[in-house]
């Protein structure tokens, strides 16, 4: 626990947060409230000062509302865009102390241990909070304590910290089945509560109550956990007077590029996905995007691959900003460099890149193993991109070097329906002759997939060496008699 | 047919060569193998047929061949003088399926020049551009004397600084290299 200075948490409870982030958008003068949908009614989610006092309350339907207040305006709830409200609200109260946290959804919670003195004192901070808020109006409740609880509990049921104790017991953060059964007991306030012998409470209403009431009173601790941001990889500028050269934007964005693998540096990071938005004087904006084929930061290698993309910007009357965003990123260690470091990796992913702006990054391919007799599937085409050479190939026999889907052969009378390959036959309009068969090579289709392909059965394949030169591979199904030739060889 | 070794092969570097007919890809195979750096190997999407990375296994690891796959031949250019023109990659194949046109080819020959790479174009029979360095005809052949054999008969059939020949070949998988054979008969 802490010892030698005196904790202080300030509690921040935003009792109409919902209502507020609409009507700072919109404002409203008379009654409002946001409606959310439970089962079939629709119902009140939070309302404003005005809506309360024309009598409406929270989880009151929408049809009832409406007939008490008939010039009630609502909107429908977006509990999401709350959340990230909060989240944004979050962030910026980090300005009074590093420490802050979520409290529920419409709260916050700030250790300003050691923090208040910046301000002058506990009072000038809570009146600057009090200010700034009124100001964004955004209606707010304040409560600072020694503990987390005792701050929740100023915040939500006001009064100082010494009157805590006369506080109504709902201020302890219970459920609201343990706050009823606490006031049929006569235990209305939280002096009652802790002047009660321990021990018959926790029988009757669990261990949560007394850990509830010990942390209020700062018997047991409970932490602050702060939430962090996600790192945020973008960078902007704006410029004074349009530009439109593509030199000058080359120069904007060589600037923008520093900034930002800087900071993808600190966070061993690299891009995968660039977007450079350009801004128009007339507000239409156009976007550049790249992909890179391996994650980096190095700025003077990434600038020259956006060369392509801005040739095809139309910068119209001039272009006033840029922002350049990392969309996707990758973690890239930090790599040792020495006098004798070798650039192919890195020259042939600048390559890939630079392909790909032309042909697209899924176009660029490599083979990779894969585990299985059936010709098509003893590999697979991966991007090279997004995959590494990785795993041996190994052909136990010889295999053609182009494979093409099954071609049905001719050849005269009953060659075709023979287990042996035919002496003569016509291949895409070409006489043929066989002058050595090699096989046959049985390879039966794998069952537990499905292939049209291999519909005929079982097949024995062959290797053909004809008279006149090429030598072909040729499979004859038995269970269905026909002869097909399906690669050639080098 | 000449005794003579074979002259232009390995291929000039830091030039764009031209072949055809049937063992073209077993021709670019040959030329591929025992390179320092991958191999870019650009067919068009639409194409049909596929390569089998175990039919390239003696010739050289597949690991080390990247597949590109334009659209059509406009893209298919473009993406081999970028790659000629940056020279990571020690051969670009390119399987054309027009015929080039004078600045198309002299454009290839340039970016080969620039980035000191090689480049070789598969081509249709009667495709071949002026400005072509070496054309080549690759033919299988049939071999009596060995089973499971590469032969094949090679005729350099353009040749801008040297002569023109032809010899049979083949790629010898266990030591990895090309043997030329002496004809039969002769």
């Amino acid at each position: 626990m802490f010892t030698g200075t005196h904790r202080r948490i300030v509690s921040i409870w935003f009792p109409r947060l919902a209502s507020d982030r609409v009507l700072r958008a919109r404002p409203v003068d008379g009654p409002f409230a946001l409606s959310q949908r439970q089962g079939t009614a629709k119902t009140i989610l939070c309302l404003n000062a005005a809506a309360e006092r024309a009598g409406l309350h929270r989880g009151m339907r929408m049809a009832d509302a409406r007939s008490f207040c008939p010039d009630l305006v609502s909107a429908p709830a977006r509990p999401d865009l709350d959340a990230r409200f909060l989240a944004s609200l979050r962030r910026w109260t980090e300005r009074y102390c590093p420490w802050v946290g979520l409290e529920g959804a419409d709260g916050l919670v700030l250790d300003v241990t050691g923090a208040t003195h910046l301000w002058g004192g506990a009072g000038p901070m809570l009146a600057d909070m009090r200010a700034r808020f009124a100001q964004a109006r955004i209606e707010v409740c304040l409560g600072l304590a020694a503990t987390r609880g005792a701050a929740w509990a100023l915040a939500h049921f006001g009064g100082t910290e010494e009157d805590l104790l006369t506080l109504p017991v709902a201020a302890l953060r219970l459920a609201p089945d343990a706050v009823t059964g606490l006031q049929r007991l006569g235990l209305r306030r939280i002096g009652d509560l802790a002047a009660s012998p321990r021990a018959p409470l926790a029988r009757r209403f669990g261990p949560d109550l007394l850990t509830r009431l010990d942390q209020a009173l700062g018997h047991s601790p409970e932490p602050v956990t702060p939430e962090t941001e996600p790192p945020h990889f973008a960078t902007r500028m704006t410029l004074p007077d349009p530009i439109g050269l593509e030199s000058d934007v080359m120069a904007g964005l060589t600037r923008l590029l520093v900034a930002l693998c800087a900071k993808l540096a600190a966070h061993h990071a690299g891009a995968r996905r660039l977007v450079l938005t350009l801004r128009r004087v007339d507000q239409a904006s156009q976007q550049v995007e790249l992909r890179l084929a391996a994650p980096m930061r190095d700025p003077a290698r990434i600038a020259p691959l956006f060369a392509r993309g801005l040739t095809e910007v139309d910068a119209g009357f001039g272009i006033d900003q840029l922002r350049l965003e990392a969309t996707q990123v990758e973690p890239l260690a930090p790599a040792q460099i020495g006098p004798a470091q070798s650039t192919g990796p890195d020259r042939l992913a600048d390559l890939i890149t630079r392909i790909g702006t032309r042909i697209g990054l899924d176009n660029i391919l490599r083979f990779l193993p894969a585990d299985s007799h059936i010709p098509e599937r003893a590999f697979l085409i991966a991007p090279a991109a997004f995959s590494t050479a990785q795993g041996a190939f190994h052909a136990p026999r010889p295999r053609p070097l182009r494979l093409f889907a099954p071609e049905p052969i001719a050849a005269p009378g009953p060659a075709l329906v023979a287990a042996t390959p035919p002496r003569h036959f016509r291949w895409r309009a070409m006489p043929l002759t066989t002058a050595r068969a090699t096989g046959p090579e049985r390879i039966t289709p794998e069952w537990w997939l499905s292939d049209d392909g291999w519909r005929h059965g079982l097949r024995d394949y062959w290797r053909i060496e004809t008279a006149q030169g090429r030598r072909l591979w040729l499979f004859f199904t038995p269970q269905n008699p026909g002869w097909f030739v399906q690669g050639e060889f080098a | 047919m000449s005794h003579t070794p074979l002259t232009a092969f390995p291929l000039r570097p830091a030039r764009v060569h031209e072949v055809c007919g049937p063992a073209a890809p077993a021709f670019a195979a040959c030329a591929a193998a025992g390179r320092p750096g991958p191999v870019l190997w650009l067919r068009e999407a639409w194409l049909p047929e596929t390569l089998n990375p175990l039919g390239l296994l003696p010739f050289l690891d597949p690991a080390g061949v990247l597949l590109a796959r334009p659209a059509n031949q406009i893209d298919g250019l473009a993406v081999a003088e970028e790659a000629l023109k940056d020279g990571s990659v020690a051969l670009v194949v390119l399987e054309i399926t027009r015929p080039l046109d004078l600045r198309e080819g002299r454009r290839l020959q340039l970016a080969a020049g620039a980035g000191r790479s090689t480049g070789l174009c598969l081509i249709p029979e009667r495709m071949g551009s002026t400005a072509a360095e070496t054309r080549w005809r690759a033919m299988p052949l049939f071999d009596p004397a060995r089973e499971d054999s590469t032969l094949m008969r090679w005729e350099i059939i353009k040749n801008k600084s040297g002569t023109i020949g032809a010899w049979n070949v083949y790629w010898d998988a266990q030591a990895h290299r090309l043997d030329l054979v002496p004809p039969a008969g002769k």
